[in-house]
C-alpha cells in the first residue's frame, strides 16, 4: 500500500492525477466552506447579477437567474462522488460474480446468466437508463438505480471473457486435478487473473458513472433542478452558445477533470497491479 | 467453415431469444410507469368515456400477460402500434427518425476502429517514448468528458472561433435529396450529386468525432494495454531475434491477441454510441432519433418508447453478431471449440 502510493505520487502523470482527485473530493466534501455563496446551490434569483462573464466574486460567471457558477459546480462535484461510490459498490461484485460463476461452470448455468446480461447489454446503455430514469421519479437515489443496472452487464461480460480463457490454463486444470473445489478454483484461482482488468474498469467507471450520470441529466432524466449537477447545467447553457460560453464551458470541464483524474489514477494502479503479478 | 455457420445459426437463435427477453425487459418498465397512459395522450379535456374507449384499444385493462401476447403478435406483424404522441405509427416515425442516427454511429464507428486501432498499436510498439506518452494522453482526455462536453468544445472551436465547419444540421438547406435509404451519405452518392455528398460529409464529421471520441480513446487505450502485455511473450522475443521488423511484429505478432478484446470493447462501445448519440444530436440539432426519444419518455408515449428501444436494441444485436463472428475468426480456441465433439 505504502509502495503503491509512493509510485503513484513518483510519476507525474499519475501525481496529476491525484491531485485532481484530492481536488475534486475536497470541494465535494468542504463546499460549504469554499463556496463563495453556500446558499447559490438551491432555488436562489438574482437578477441583478445574472448571466455575468467571470468576474470577480463570480470566478466562473453566475448563470441565467444570478448564481455563482462556481458555488454550484462544487455541489454538483458531491452529488457525482456519492453516485459513483453507490453505483460502483453495488454494480462491481454483483458482476464480476455472475461473470466468474458463469465463465467457469459453463453449461445451463452459462447459458441462461450470460443471455439475461445479453438481454441488459443489448439496451443501449444510456437508452436503457433512460427508459428507467423515464418511469421512474427523476430522484439521486433512482439515478442510482438506473445507472446500476446498466452498469454489472460491463464487468459480467469483461470477466466472463477472462474466465472462458483462463479455465483453459495449466494451472485451473492443477487445481482441478488436486480436487480443489469449484469455489476456491473460481475465487482463489481465476478471480485473481482477473483482477488488473477489473481494477483497470473500475478506476477508469468511477470516472465514467459521473459521466453517464451527468449525461443523463444532460437529457433532463437526472437530478433535477434546483440540484446543482454538471450535466444539466450543460444542457441549459447550450442553448446560450457561443455568447454565454461560460455557461457550460465550466460545468463541462469540471466534468473533464473529475473522470480525467480518476482516469489518471486508474492508469497508474493498472500498471503497478500489472507489475505486481 | 462448418463450425463459423454452425456458430451463426447458434447466434442467430440466442440473439432471438435476447431479443424476447429485451421486449419483456422494455414491456414491464414501460408497463409500470404510474399515471394513465391513455390520460396522459388524450390531455386533460378528455372525457371518462373516451379515456376508457381508448383504455380498451390499448388493452390496457387486461392483465400484464395478456397485454405481453397482444403485443408480441403485433411486433410479430411488424406493427408497433400508435405513437400517442405524434399520431402516426411508431415504425413510421422510427424510419423517419433512425437513419440520421445510424448514419451518426457508423461514420463514429469507423473513426473509432480507424483512429483507435492505429493509434493504441503505434503506442504501444513507442512504449515509453514521446508518441507513446502523447497518444496515451490524448486517449485519455478522449475517454474523460462525456460526448455532449466534446460536442460543445469542438463547436466553440472549429465551428464558431474558427469557422470550419457547419454548426448544425445534417446538409445545407440548398440541396434537395429525395430519400431512398435516408442515408444523405448514400442517398447524395446515388443521385450522383458530388457536391452534396461533399455537403453532408462536411456536415457529420464533428458531430461523428465527437461521438467517436471516447471510442477511439476507449480503443487505443485498450489495444495498447493488451499488446504491452503480450510484448512480454516469448514468441514476440524470437520474433525479434530472427530480426522481423519492427513494424511486422507489431502489427502481426503483437497485435493479433489483443485485436479479441478490443473487438469486444469495440462491440459494446457501438452500443454506448447508439445511446451517446441523443447527446451529441441535441447539441448540433442533428434530425435522428434523439429528440423523438426524449419527448416520448417525458410524454410516457409507451409503443414510441417501447418500439424506439427495440429498434435500438435489434440494431445493437446485429453488430454484437458481426463482431462475435469477427472474434471467431480470430480466435482458434473458440473457432476450434464449436466443433462437435
Amino acid at each position: 500500500m505504502k509502495r503503491t502510493l509512493a509510485i503513484l505520487l513518483a510519476n507525474p502523470l499519475s501525481l496529476l492525477g491525484v491531485v485532481l482527485v484530492s481536488v475534486v473530493i475536497l470541494s465535494a466534501v468542504f463546499a460549504d466552506f469554499i463556496a463563495p455563496f453556500p446558499e447559490h446551490r438551491g432555488a436562489v434569483v438574482d437578477f441583478a447579477n445574472f448571466n455575468k462573464p467571470p468576474e470577480w466574486p463570480y470566478i466562473f460567471g453566475t448563470d441565467l437567474v444570478g448564481r455563482d457558477m462556481f458555488s454550484r459546480i462544487l455541489y454538483a462535484y458531491r452529488i457525482s462522488l456519492i453516485l459513483g461510490i453507490v453505483v460502483l459498490a453495488i454494480a462491481v461484485p454483483v458482476g464480476v460474480t455472475i461473470g466468474l460463476v458463469a465463465g467457469y461452470l459453463g453449461g445451463w448455468t452459462e447459458y441462461l446468466l450470460m443471455r439475461l446480461t445479453d438481454v441488459f447489454l443489448s439496451v443501449p446503455p444510456l437508452v436503457l437508463a433512460m427508459s428507467i430514469m423515464g418511469v421512474l421519479q427523476p430522484t439521486l437515489a433512482n439515478g442510482m438505480l438506473a445507472v446500476t443496472a446498466m452498469w454489472w452487464p460491463w464487468y459480467t461480460r469483461l470477466v466472463y471473457n477472462i474466465t472462458r480463457g483462463e479455465k483453459e490454463e495449466g494451472y485451473v486444470l492443477a487445481a482441478e486435478v488436486i480436487g480443489a473445489s469449484k469455489a476456491h478454483i473460481i475465487f482463489r484461482e481465476i478471480l485473481p487473473n482477473c483482477v488488473p482488468a477489473i481494477i483497470t474498469k473500475m478506476t477508469l467507471d468511477m470516472g465514467f458513472v459521473i459521466l453517464i450520470a451527468s449525461s443523463l441529466s444532460f437529457l433532463g432524466l437526472g437530478v433535477q433542478p434546483p440540484t446543482p449537477d454538471l450535466g444539466s447545467m450543460v444542457a441549459d447553457g447550450a442553448k446560450y452558445l457561443p455568447d454565454s460560453w461560460w455557461l457550460t464551458i465550466f460545468p463541462g470541464l469540471a466534468i473533464l477533470v473529475a473522470v480525467f483524474g480518476f482516469n489518471l489514477i486508474g492508469d497508474a494502479l493498472r500498471d503497478i497491479l500489472g507489475a505486481e503479478q | 467453415m462448418i463450425p463459423l455457420a454452425r456458430l451463426l445459426a447458434k447466434r442467430l437463435a440466442t440473439s432471438l431469444i435476447v431479443l424476447i427477453g429485451v421486449s419483456m425487459l422494455i414491456f414491464a418498465i414501460a408497463r409500470i410507469i404510474p399515471g394513465d397512459p391513455a390520460r396522459i395522450a388524450l390531455g386533460p379535456n378528455a372525457t371518462a368515456e373516451q379515456i376508457a374507449d381508448l383504455r380498451a384499444e390499448l388493452h390496457l385493462d387486461d392483465h400484464i400477460v395478456v397485454q405481453y401476447g397482444h403485443f408480441i403478435a403485433d411486433v410479430a406483424r411488424g406493427d408497433l402500434g400508435i405513437s400517442l404522441y405524434t399520431n402516426r405509427p411508431v415504425t413510421a416515425d422510427i424510419a423517419l427518425y433512425l437513419p440520421a442516427t445510424l448514419e451518426l454511429v457508423l461514420v463514429a464507428g469507423v473513426m473509432m476502429v480507424g483512429i483507435g486501432l492505429p493509434l493504441g498499436i503505434w503506442s504501444a510498439r513507442w512504449r515509453g517514448r514521446a508518441a507513446d506518452n502523447i497518444i496515451r494522453l490524448i486517449s485519455l482526455l478522449g475517454v474523460s468528458a462525456p460526448s455532449f462536453v466534446w460536442a460543445v468544445i469542438l463547436m466553440l472551436l472549429f465551428a464558431f472561433y474558427l469557422p470550419l465547419f457547419p454548426i448544425a444540421g445534417r446538409i445545407s438547406d440548398t440541396y434537395a435529396i429525395s430519400s431512398v435509404t435516408g442515408f444523405l451519405l448514400v442517398d447524395t452518392l446515388l443521385q450522383g450529386d458530388i457536391r452534396a455528398f461533399g455537403n453532408a460529409a462536411w456536415h457529420i464529421v464533428l458531430p461523428a468525432f465527437a461521438l467517436a471520441l471516447s471510442g477511439i480513446g476507449q480503443a487505443a487505450r485498450l489495444t495498447r494495454a493488451n499488446m504491452v502485455e503480450t510484448y512480454d511473450k516469448p514468441y514476440i522475443e524470437m520474433a525479434r531475434s530472427y530480426g522481423f521488423p519492427a513494424r511486422r511484429i507489431a502489427n502481426h505478432y503483437a497485435f493479433r491477441p489483443s485485436l479479441i478484446p478490443s473487438l469486444t470493447i469495440i462491440g459494446l462501445d457501438f452500443a454506448a454510441m447508439l445511446g451517446n448519440a441523443f447527446l451529441v444530436e441535441a447539441i448540433f440539432a442533428w434530425p435522428g432519433l434523439s429528440r423523438y426519444g426524449v419527448a416520448v419518455i417525458l410524454r410516457k408515449d409507451l409503443n414510441a418508447i417501447v418500439g424506439t428501444v427495440l429498434i435500438i436494441s435489434a440494431t445493437f444485436l446485429l453488430v454484437n453478431i458481426i463482431v462475435d463472428l469477427l472474434i471467431a475468426l480470430l480466435n482458434p480456441r473458440i473457432r476450434y471449440s464449436q466443433r462437435p465433439a
